[in-house]
């Protein structure tokens, strides 16, 4: 107990102060996951909303795909990743394994499936309230799905915020794929789990308060944005 | 207010429509034609298939048989709106979900700007034209859906038990709406279950009873002395 509550006071310390290394650790952490997110929505969003209101053939079969793909373990991600960018792989030419890139292609595999199908879900609800109306006011499929997308735009906020929560807390595909370098690809998960072997103790429960504390604020920012919305336009 | 140009969706001629789900009959055997000028109420008990018929000659739901065209065209016509029993609004002010409405007809600018103040003032829903669509009461809601219809000009206006959740004031309100745009040269088609309402606004009724068209007739005719005795036992009922 002893041990806990010293390493509990160092870690403190580590936030306190701003350590450099912690620092740059959550830094890379969040740059990865950010861009992650943004470019697992630019696929994502689209791709949910064409499925939602798109009539084409495979378009039960890709729903349920994707519902399957929003489980997808992070480590087979990771495997899977490293296979396409290692020097003998496919992609290797790039040179990309082990960077912070091998690492954001990684997490945009693993959540671009999650914001799909979460995206889908919202829009095919509104779809079903709105098609006929839509369609007696002349919009065309293209058009129906940009007023949906944009109707459910907050709807569509808390997904985003929730391939981000999944993309920072991950341990499995990072760690794979960007090798854990220290000062180089070390984001807090991997850091977390490394130290914690190592018998480090402080540098991994201050991760582990700052993983915790983005989690919370993640979840908050979407309960707000969702009884914002709810409050505002009904 | 501008006229209604005349365009060429009309007459709406159904014949022998039926509509089927899953083995069961939502309408069988209808023969009707909608012709210019009209103010139709379709009348029939709750289930006859009153908002399935509006869905059929607003070309949103095809027949399972028989055909129907619009002035001779079986493609449904741009310029025919609907106002629906669930008014469904946009998350957007009250003004920009007309907005939205004609830029999707193709009217912009300060032609639009001007439709929208005109359609808000005419349903006295002016000063709420900010306010958040989704946040007005039901009431005020199914105003502002029949507003947007109104501003897109339309040449038939369909509409679906437009005064249901309404109270009796607003209900004549709207029933004063509905009046002057068939007035200004809308083709109206509304379903309603008021008999008082049906009497005061009614040029022409169809009777509808358990899918079938049982009867069309004049107004007058038709409260006066119904041909059938399903219609003669409707309107007793609806006395009671
Ligand atoms: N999409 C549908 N699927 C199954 N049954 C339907 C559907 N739409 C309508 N019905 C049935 O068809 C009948 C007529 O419905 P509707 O046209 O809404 O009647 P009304 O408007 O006269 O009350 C009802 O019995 C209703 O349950
Ligand atoms: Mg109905």
């Amino acid at each position: 107990m002893g041990t806990f509550s010293d390493s509990l006071t160092l870690a403190a310390a580590l936030v306190a102060h701003l350590d450099p290394r912690f620092v740059d650790i959550v830094a890379l952490s969040l740059r990865v996951s950010l861009t992650a997110t943004a470019l697992a929505a630019c696929v994502g969003l689209p791709l949910g909303a064409a499925i939602a209101v798109g009539r084409f053939p495979g378009r039960q079969a890709l729903t349920v795909l994707l519902n399957a793909m929003m489980g997808l373990p992070p480590v087979v991600v990771g495997l899977v990743v490293y296979l396409l960018l290692s020097r003998a792989g496919p992609l290797g030419a790039f040179g990309v394994l082990f960077t912070p890139a091998a690492m954001i292609v990684a997490q945009t595999i693993l959540i671009t499936p999650i914001i799909a199908a979460l995206s889908r879900q919202v829009v095919a609800d509104a779809w079903g309230e709105y098609r006929e109306q839509l369609t007696s006011l002349g919009a065309g499929t293209f058009s129906a799905a940009l007023t949906l997308i944009w109707d459910t735009r907050y709807s569509l906020a808390t997904v985003l915020l929730a391939g981000f929560g999944r993309a920072i807390a991950e341990v499995g595909a990072v760690m794979i794929v960007g090798g854990n370098i220290d000062g180089v690809t070390r984001v807090m998960t991997t850091t977390i789990a490394l130290e914690t072997s190592k018998g480090d103790l402080p540098l991994a429960l201050a991760l582990g308060i700052v993983l915790i504390a983005i989690v919370l604020i993640i979840n908050a920012l979407a309960q707000y944005t969702r009884e914002w919305a709810r409050v505002r336009y009904g | 207010m501008a006229d209604v140009a005349s365009a060429g969706g009309l007459p709406i001629v159904c014949a022998g429509v039926a509509v089927g789900h899953n083995g069961t009959r939502i309408l069988a055997d209808v023969d009707l034609a909608v012709t210019r000028g009209n103010l139709t109420l379709i009348l029939g008990p709750n289930g006859s298939g009153k908002s399935t018929l509006l869905r059929v000659l607003h070309g949103l739901l095809t027949p399972t048989a028989g055909t129907i065209s619009w002035g001779g065209a079986s493609v449904r016509p741009r310029r025919h709106a609907m106002v629906f029993q669930r008014a469904v609004l946009l998350r957007r002010s009250a003004a920009a979900n007309i907005r939205y409405a004609l830029d999707l007809a193709g009217v912009r600018g300060a032609e639009a700007e001007s439709r929208i103040d005109d359609a808000l003032a005419e349903v006295g829903l002016r000063a709420l034209a900010g306010r958040s669509a989704r946040v007005l009461s039901g009431g005020e809601q199914q105003r502002l859906a029949l507003a947007r219809a109104w501003a897109l000009r339309p040449e038939v206006l369909f509409l679906d038990e437009p005064t249901a959740s309404l109270d009796p004031k607003a209900s004549r309100a709207v029933e004063e709406i509905v009046r002057g745009i068939h007035a200004r040269g809308t083709t109206v088609v509304m379903t309603t279950h008021n008999l008082a309402q049906a009497k005061r606004l009614a040029y022409d009724v169809v009777f509808l009873h358990e899918g079938r068209l049982v009867e069309q007739s004049p107004a007058q005719g038709f409260f006066n002395a119904p041909r059938t005795s399903e219609a003669a036992a409707f309107l007793e009922g609806e006395r009671l």
